[in-house]
């Protein structure tokens, strides 16, 4: 049952285990046992429990709070209320985007499920019977979910808070480009395409929601906090901030942040959620540890979405069917508080990448975002910084303008693509792409699902009156966030640190700044090392998530992990590298520029029989070093990344429309990918799978809607629905490699590659089964109901 | 997540089972299967003050056949019933049904007694039951009452059945020779509840007219129904595609569809058309075969 | 608050506890008795992390109460290894990196075990079906129906050596 994956030929044994080697995972050991250490499965002595009442309303004035019947429950210790935390001043809290939002409001809900009172209690069950007798006399207030309306003066103002000057709800307004040169293109192109496209809310709903264990010592003084985080350090350093903020005793040495095993992440355990300060603050005041894990409809309601982005784009295409400009006016629906992600000159993350794979000078790329009553949040569900919003409109746009001139989008694409020779390519948003191969990947993707043989089987399916589409989506991601110049989170740099420490007996300890959720790290950062040293990668144990030991990091989200945490891993390896090689002349009593390194082993250049394995000189770097070195065989670095990455593929989907009924059925779909070198080709297959899934989701199944009066529609599994193994397709996928020139490993990371490319491949395709029926355009999620009343609307159904 | 409190009684017997629903009436719930019940626990939709489990009664959980009908135990779960190869003969219909109820763990431990009692309104037995002409049993303390699945299913969540009755056996009438029937449901993903589903039972005469028909639709009305019109469009007729499509839109009409999460009302009548449709046809394949 | 005293055999071994009624078995097994290989996913039963089995069916462990398995033998992702042998589905997700987070591995494994205990050579489409309760957000789901089909094969060919060796001396 060997599968064979594909990556660059490996260069070190498989007992070695470098780069290329299907390694299997170190962390499985545990999972597969149920051995894993999530945050649930941390219980410590004495511990209370912490549940939320939550509001049912969008907008409400608080008139008052009753906790009697609440503390007269079995096992309730406290009811925690907005008023409480004020004296604290902690009833509000800075956000990652450089706004505030309320850990408990005073007086003014602001979204349905948000957060109203903390119950804390002696057991999870009797916090759940305190938090269902507590009592909230609100008043409901207008509610404010359409975006359009809520930019308009006359709407209410959600965020008085924010003082003169700030009486709206626009939050900020961003852009990029030259708009009169993209005004001046567009207006000399012979066609021009123009499309409205809404992205709607979604939800990571990753199967662990999120949770923390706050542990105040008061003897000490320390406080620990167990929690899901993409982003320990991070989370340090802000909680620090709050407390020292908040005039408490609780500085950042005395705060250690751990993460264990985090049962997925996907951007939505990147935020800091009001839950977490709660159970902070509670325990800080009953001297306690506070559990508190959310319940999945307080998840899906209250935290963790993403998307939401009303976009307005226009494409320019000339005579000779080449891209002449772009422009996008974007309307950014961020809920009731700017709490997202994201690079904090960038509010709206890496959108405009959105010009996508191809050769053209003009962009204009705009964005506003906006308060409404919902929750807060956007960066999240592996958008990569909103890259896939900006792809999928792209990917649309780019197929919509070769349909309107009558050309194959395949071709259309070929023909537009950015050349490998113009690498490395300045996009018109200023964006220094560092390698690609389009063609080849797009040509990859053909060849393996027989292009030219499906468009005959379309037309020919078509003249019978089938609905057959197919779609292509070739994409170009960025990653890797980022160069210090341009790119930090509330004024963090996102330079990731990687310690290497190697033992007496040749065996080492890494430790990495990121955070896995699922993505292998123990296993793939030990093979970085094997490649850089010879260790093998069964011989380095890596270590990370907690704060007192792990060097600085921003986490793993963006698919940074790689570009960043791993290049440091590699610069780190190198530089004990070169500490070894002066041990190993010392051995060898040769000159350090007199040794040649294979990996593994210094060699006097000419003498193959004089030389050390790396095993020889760690031994040697406690036992037998030159005089004046200092012992040890260890180095740290912390990498800031010269450039982003820029891993690309191409994608084809194709469907067959029900006409009865309107679903639509994925026969085949066809991923090629191309990440750079290759660490391990069997994770990163894996990733490209749990991709391509959570972009087929957006496609065909998700979506969180409001009503007018903001409640949320789709609130439980029930209704917000997670595709099983029976809808999922079976995915194909290939791959070519096209390695990053700057990054030491001239790997580029692909975890989010795949929920970039799907969602764009699937709507294209489902457009073009209806093209010919004068459909351009259709907003994911493709559901049944929607593509049956176009059918219905053209007569066919 | 965590229900309210509540007391728990398993009894031996039916009889001590019933006893205890009668003195705790309006107090005390069935516990069957417990997949519908516990999810409306942990949402504190329902807060009983004592839970009957009856899982130790005996002998409700068979599959058996008469000389008239099938009876299925009110405790056999879906998972039994899919199983069965007799009764996947007998009557495909049941498979088809079974198949689609839930995810393998539902139907692992879901009972149709507990689901039919339970009345979600996009439940797939109601349905199925209306089209087969079933009667229900239900016992009480006082005795026993055998009622027409048709005219049980009232409102959302709410039957015929009396607080203190348990619901002991379905009875099927056998079918007779040129008997075909089919389960069509139109879910969004797999495990869902209905978006529409259509039931439908159909008896062929020696001259190829339908003699017996049965049509239930779900999740398409505040209950499950009898699509009583389009049964009268199709009986004593000659089956076949057009008339198919006739009594198809006659079941569309008599739907009362509500816009959900599952699609606009308008979306639903015409997958009732469609379902049914469908449902007709394969019930007539079968029939023949 | 009454409690009621139940006794459950676990992976084997007997357990005796006092709980409240509405306690669910997940946490019985996970708070009461320690054992936190199943997983909470949802709150409406459809993700199915916390899968294991009472009395050799697969069932979702928080749509029952502890009180309904008094009695009864539950089987947890605890017990399928042998010592330190693992179980032939636990060397195929491992084999065939079914699994990243890990999150919904042990429900899986335990829904996988069951589905394979009912049909010893299902197809894809069957594995896909049976595990239509377990929902993964991680693999896309390839891996894992390629660990299933790993576990089924090996589960198959030690079941035919058995049937060789026991037919060699029954004869």
């Amino acid at each position: 049952m060997a599968t064979v994956y594909e990556s660059q030929p490996p260069t070190t044994t498989p007992e070695v285990g470098g780069m290329g080697h299907a390694r299997k995972r170190v962390e499985d050991a545990r999972f597969i046992r149920g051995a894993g250490h999530y945050i649930e499965d941390i219980n410590l002595p004495g511990q209370l429990w912490l549940d939320i009442v939550r509001s049912p309303y969008a907008h409400a004035r608080i008139k008052g709070i009753d906790d009697s019947a609440a503390m007269k429950v079995p096992g309730v210790a406290a009811v925690i209320t907005g008023k409480a935390l004020e004296t604290y001043k902690l009833a509000w809290m800075p956000t990652i985007a450089g706004d505030t939002q309320m850990v408990l409001p005073v007086d003014t809900v602001m979204y349905q499920s948000q957060e109203v009172a903390a119950v804390i209690a002696t057991s999870r069950y009797a916090a759940a019977d305190g938090v269902a007798a507590v009592e909230v006399d609100y008043e409901p207030l207008e509610v404010v979910v359409d975006p359009y309306k809520a930019m308009d003066p006359s709407s209410p103002v959600l965020r008085p808070d924010r003082g003169e000057g700030k009486q709206n709800n626009h939050i900020w307004h961003w852009e990029s480009g030259n708009r009169a040169a993209t005004d001046a293109a567009l207006a000399s192109s012979k066609t021009r395409v123009k499309e409205h496209m809404y992205i709607p809310r979604i939800h990571v709903a990753s199967i662990e929601t999120c949770g923390i264990v706050a542990d105040w010592d008061s003897v000490n003084g320390t406080m620990t906090v167990h929690m899901t985080s993409q982003a320990p350090h991070a989370i340090r350093t802000v909680l620090a901030l709050v407390a020292g903020g908040a005039g408490l005793p609780i500085p950042e040495h005395k705060i250690r942040v751990i993460t264990h095993d985090i049962g997925g992440g996907f951007g939505g355990k990147v935020p800091v959620y009001p839950g977490y300060v709660l159970a902070i603050a509670a325990s800080f005041l009953t001297g306690k540890p506070v559990k508190w894990i959310e319940d999945r409809s307080e998840n899906l309601q209250a935290d963790s979405f993403a998307r939401d982005y009303h976009i307005d784009a226009e494409l320019g295409v000339s005579a000779e069917g080449r891209i002449t400009a772009l422009k996008v006016k974007t309307l950014a629906d961020h809920g009731a508080f700017d709490s997202q992600a994201a690079p904090s000159k960038f509010p709206a993350g890496l959108f405009n990448v959105i010009t996508g794979s191809y050769d053209f000078k003009d962009a204009h790329v705009e964005v506003d975002g906006v308060y409404t009553n919902k929750p807060p949040g956007g960066v999240a569900y592996r958008c990569s910084f909103r890259v896939t919003e900006a792809v999928h409109a792209i990917e649309r746009l780019v197929d919509i303008a070769a349909n309107e001139i009558g050309m194959d989008p395949a071709e259309f694409r070929m023909k537009n693509f950015i050349r490998p020779e113009q690498f490395p390519y300045t996009s018109p948003t200023g964006w220094e792409y560092d390698s690609g191969n389009y063609h080849a990947a797009l040509q990859k993707a053909m060849d393996m699902i027989d292009y030219p043989a499906l468009r005959k089987e379309q037309a020919e399916k078509r003249a019978r009156g089938e609905l057959m589409g197919i779609g292509i989506a070739s994409f170009t991601e960025i990653v890797g966030a980022g160069p210090s110049h341009d790119f930090d989170i509330i004024g963090l740099k996102m330079n990731d640190g990687a310690e290497l420490r190697v033992h007496p007996t040749g065996k080492a300890l890494l430790r990495i700044g990121s955070q896995t959720q699922g993505q292998g790290h123990e296993t793939t950062y030990a093979q970085i090392v094997a490649e850089e040293l010879g260790i093998p990668a069964a011989d380095v144990k890596v270590e990370y998530g907690d704060t007192d030991t792990a060097p600085y990091g921003l986490g793993t989200y963006g698919s940074r992990s790689t570009p960043v945490s791993g290049a440091a891993t590699a610069v780190a390896s190198r530089k004990v590298r070169e500490k070894a090689r002066a041990i190993a002349a010392h051995l060898l009593e040769a000159a350090p520029d007199d040794l040649e390194w294979t990996n593994g082993k210094f060699t006097v250049k000419g003498s193959p029989d004089r030389s050390k394995s790396i095993q020889d000189i760690a031994f040697a770097a406690y036992t037998n070093f030159p005089a004046g070195m200092e012992m040890g065989l260890e180095a740290v670095d912390y990498y800031d990344p010269p450039n982003f990455t820029y891993p690309f593929g191409s994608y084809i989907c194709v469907v067959d429309i029900d006409k009865a009924t309107g679903e639509v059925k994925i026969r085949r779909f066809v991923a090629v990918d191309d990440c750079g070198n290759i660490i391990n080709p069997m994770i990163v297959d894996g990733q490209i799978h749990g991709g391509l899934a959570m972009g087929f989701a957006p496609a065909m199944l998700e979506a969180i809607n409001y009503d007018e009066l903001g409640n949320n529609l789709a609130g439980t599994f029930m209704d917000y629905l997670l595709p099983s193994a029976v809808e999922t397709p079976r995915w194909e996928t290939g791959k070519t490699i096209t390695p990053s020139p700057h990054h030491p490993l001239g790997a580029k990371g692909v975890g989010e590659s795949a929920t970039v490319g799907a969602p764009p491949a699937i709507a294209n395709a489902v457009v073009d089964a209806l093209w010919h029926l004068g459909v351009r355009h259709i907003d994911i999620p493709l559901t049944p109901p929607k593509i049956w009343a176009i059918l219905h609307e053209k007569g066919i159904a | 997540m965590i229900p309210a409190a509540f007391d728990y009684v398993r009894p031996a017997d039916l009889g001590e089972a019933l006893r205890i629903l009668k003195e705790r009436e309006g107090e005390a719930k069935v516990l069957s299967g417990g997949y519908s019940l516990l999810p409306l626990l942990k949402l504190r939709l329902a807060q009983p003050a004592l839970l009957v489990d009856i899982q130790a009664l005996g002998g409700l959980d068979g599959i058996s056949r008469t000389d008239d009908d099938i009876r299925i135990g009110g405790r056999a779960t879906h998972r039994r019933i899919l199983d069965d190869e007799g009764l996947a003969e007998v009557l495909p219909i049941l498979r088809d049904a079974a198949a689609g109820i839930g995810d393998p763990q539902i139907r692992n431990w879901g009972t149709i007694g507990g689901s039919v009692a339970h009345a979600d309104p996009a439940s797939d037995w109601p349905a199925v039951l209306q089209a087969l002409h079933a009667t229900i049993v239900l016992r009480s303390a006082g005795g026993e009452r055998v009622v027409p699945a048709r005219g049980f299913f009232v409102d959302p969540f709410q039957t015929g059945i009396e607080p203190t009755e348990i619901l002991t056996e379905i009875r099927i009438p056998l079918p007779a020779p040129r008997s075909g029937g089919s389960y069509q449901k139109l879910e969004r993903r797999a495990g869902d509840f209905s978006t529409v589903g259509a039931a439908v039972q159909m008896t062929l005469g020696e001259d190829g007219r339908v003699t017996q028909l049965g049509i239930g639709l779900t999740a398409v009305a505040d209950a499950p129904f009898a699509a009583t019109h389009a049964e009268d469009a199709l009986r004593g007729a000659h089956p076949g595609d057009e008339l198919f499509r006739e009594a198809a839109g006659a079941a569309s009409r008599q739907s009362r569809p509500a816009d959900d999460s599952h699609g606009p009302a308008e979306y639903k009548r015409a997958m009732v058309t469609e379902m049914t449709f469908r449902a007709l046809r394969a019930a007539f394949g079968r029939a023949l075969a | 608050m009454t409690t009621q005293h139940i006794s459950v055999t676990v992976n084997g071994t007997v357990h005796e506890a006092d709980v409240e009624p509405r306690l669910l078995l997940v946490h019985l097994l996970r708070d009461t008795f320690g054992l936190t290989g199943t997983h909470v996913g949802c709150d409406t039963s459809n993700c199915g992390a916390c899968t294991v089995h009472v009395n050799g069916m697969s069932s979702k462990s928080c749509t029952m109460l502890a009180v309904q398995a008094d009695g009864a033998e539950i089987r947890t992702i605890e017990g399928m290894a042998n010592g330190a042998a693992l179980h032939p589905l636990q060397q195929g997700f491992w084999d065939q990196h079914g699994l990243q987070c890990g999150f919904c591995t042990p429900g899986m494994i335990m829904q996988s075990a069951w589905l394979l205990a009912q049909n010893d050579n299902p197809t894809e489409d069957e594995i896909r079906e049976g595990i239509s309760g377990n929902l993964c957000r991680c693999t896309g789901y390839v891996n894992i129906v390629k660990a299933i089909q790993q576990a089924a094969a090996e589960l198959r060919a030690a079941a035919e050596t058995q049937a060789g060796a026991a037919a060699s001396t029954a004869g």
